[in-house]
């Protein structure tokens, strides 16, 4: 019954870095902006979304072959809605400054594009297996995406990483004081401008690769 | 049966009644440890929100919940009242710290909302929660869309009317309803 499709490895290697969510499929970019001005949010919310991501997918590929074609999107939709409250519940419940901190963007992942996306390319049409390393795959490039975003604005920004003092400033001490900390880090602008130049980086370091191949 | 109704949508039937009750139990199992954080997070405010408070202890009056904030010795110096209503998104819950007498407000606190992202998510901003800060609770407040000019008007967010209206509007009602049940208690 299952089609030929690209094996659990490579879902998993698939999804960290060839196609990566953020740089290369350019989705979730709500999340994306707005929690990655620090790394504990940004943790969190990869955390929230690979709890919800893997059950999503094992759920829909348990049921893959129950599914009506026109009715499909109503399942995965429901589905993650679903794990989606329980994830809002359990923040609020055992990390509740980071569930206020994230506030609405926690319930937001209903509507995260990777999640769905995922369930439609791959939870039902795979197996099990396959789903969930599609699953981890996917939402280890998610946390590395969001991660490599969160690192520069909080260093940036704040000067710390995960809330710590680095004990150096990438901007030296010495320099005038309100350069010290670049408050646009922290601000939205600072979320644009970190994730056109890191895209940018990661394009040219892609098609410099593929210009030696050729 | 593969065109009738049921033929074709028993499976989300199924999952939204196996998903309602699985949320079910979770919110029945997880709303003590939540509510618990509230309470946590509300004692923890009392400071902020009265000036010289140090502590302060939960009471029911008439059928409200309110808190007496206390110095370090003990004495009221004031009250924060918890309360909520509709915001744009969902419901908004707030402190609103009291003096004593209930003449002027002393502090405003966002426990939780939900609105929209920018807009009107900025209604916990300090800076415009330090609006209500000693506004006399003679007059109800109002929202006014230019700067502020008397006493009793808050400027609303830019673009988040309708959130900066529901905070006024439940401050209001908060103030309003601590007024009616101390007035309920003096008389029995």
């Amino acid at each position: 019954m299952n089609k030929e499709g690209p094996t659990s490895l490579e879902r998993f290697i698939g999804g960290i870095l060839p196609e990566n969510p953020i740089y290369r499929q350019i989705l979730g970019m709500c999340p994306t902006l707005a929690v990655t001005n620090s790394m504990e949010g940004a943790m969190t919310m990869a955390g929230a979304v690979m709890f919800v991501l893997v059950c999503s997918n094992i759920l829909i590929s348990l049921i893959r072959h129950l599914l009506k074609p026109h009715l499909r999107i109503l399942v995965f939709t429901l589905t993650i809605a679903t794990f989606v409250t329980i994830a809002d519940r359990f923040l609020a419940a055992y990390m509740y400054d980071m569930s206020k901190q994230l506030g609405p963007y926690i319930p937001l992942i209903i509507v995260n594009c990777v999640i769905i996306a995922r369930c439609e390319i791959c939870a039902s049409k795979q197996g099990v297996f396959t789903a969930i390393s599609d699953a981890v795959g996917q939402s280890l490039g998610f946390g590395l995406g969001l991660a490599s975003i969160a690192t520069v604005r909080e260093i940036l920004g704040f000067g710390t990483w995960f809330g710590q003092w680095l004990g150096w400033r990438v901007i030296p001490v010495t320099a005038p004081e309100h350069w010290s900390t670049w408050v646009v880090m922290i601000l939205p602008p600072g979320a644009f401008i970190t994730l056109g130049l890191l895209m940018g980086a990661v394009n040219w370091i892609a098609e410099s690769r593929s210009r030696k191949v050729a | 049966m593969k065109n009738t109704y049921i033929g074709q949508a028993w499976l989300v039937i199924l999952l939204s009644l196996s998903f309602g009750a699985a949320l079910a139990t979770v919110q029945s199992a997880l709303n003590p440890k939540i509510e618990e954080n509230r309470l946590q997070d509300t004692i923890g405010q009392i400071p902020n929100l009265v000036p010289g408070a140090a502590s302060g202890d939960a009471e029911t009056i008439g059928e409200h919940v309110v808190y007496r904030a206390r110095d370090e010795q003990g004495e009221q110096v004031g009250w924060v009242l918890p309360a909520s209503g509709q915001g744009f998104a969902d419901k908004i819950s707030l402190l609103v710290g009291v003096d004593k007498e209930v003449t002027r407000i002393t502090g405003l606190y966002i426990l939780d909302q939900k609105e929209t992202p920018g807009l009107g998510n900025r209604i916990v901003e300090d800076d415009w929660r330090r609006q209500f800060v000693d506004r006399p609770l003679a007059k109800r407040l109002t929202l006014v869309k230019a700067a502020a000019s008397a006493e009793d008007e808050i400027q609303g967010v830019t673009g988040a009317t309708i959130s900066s209206e529901s905070v006024v509007g439940i401050v209001n009602a908060a103030v309003a309803q601590l007024r009616v049940d101390l007035s309920g208690q003096g008389s029995k």
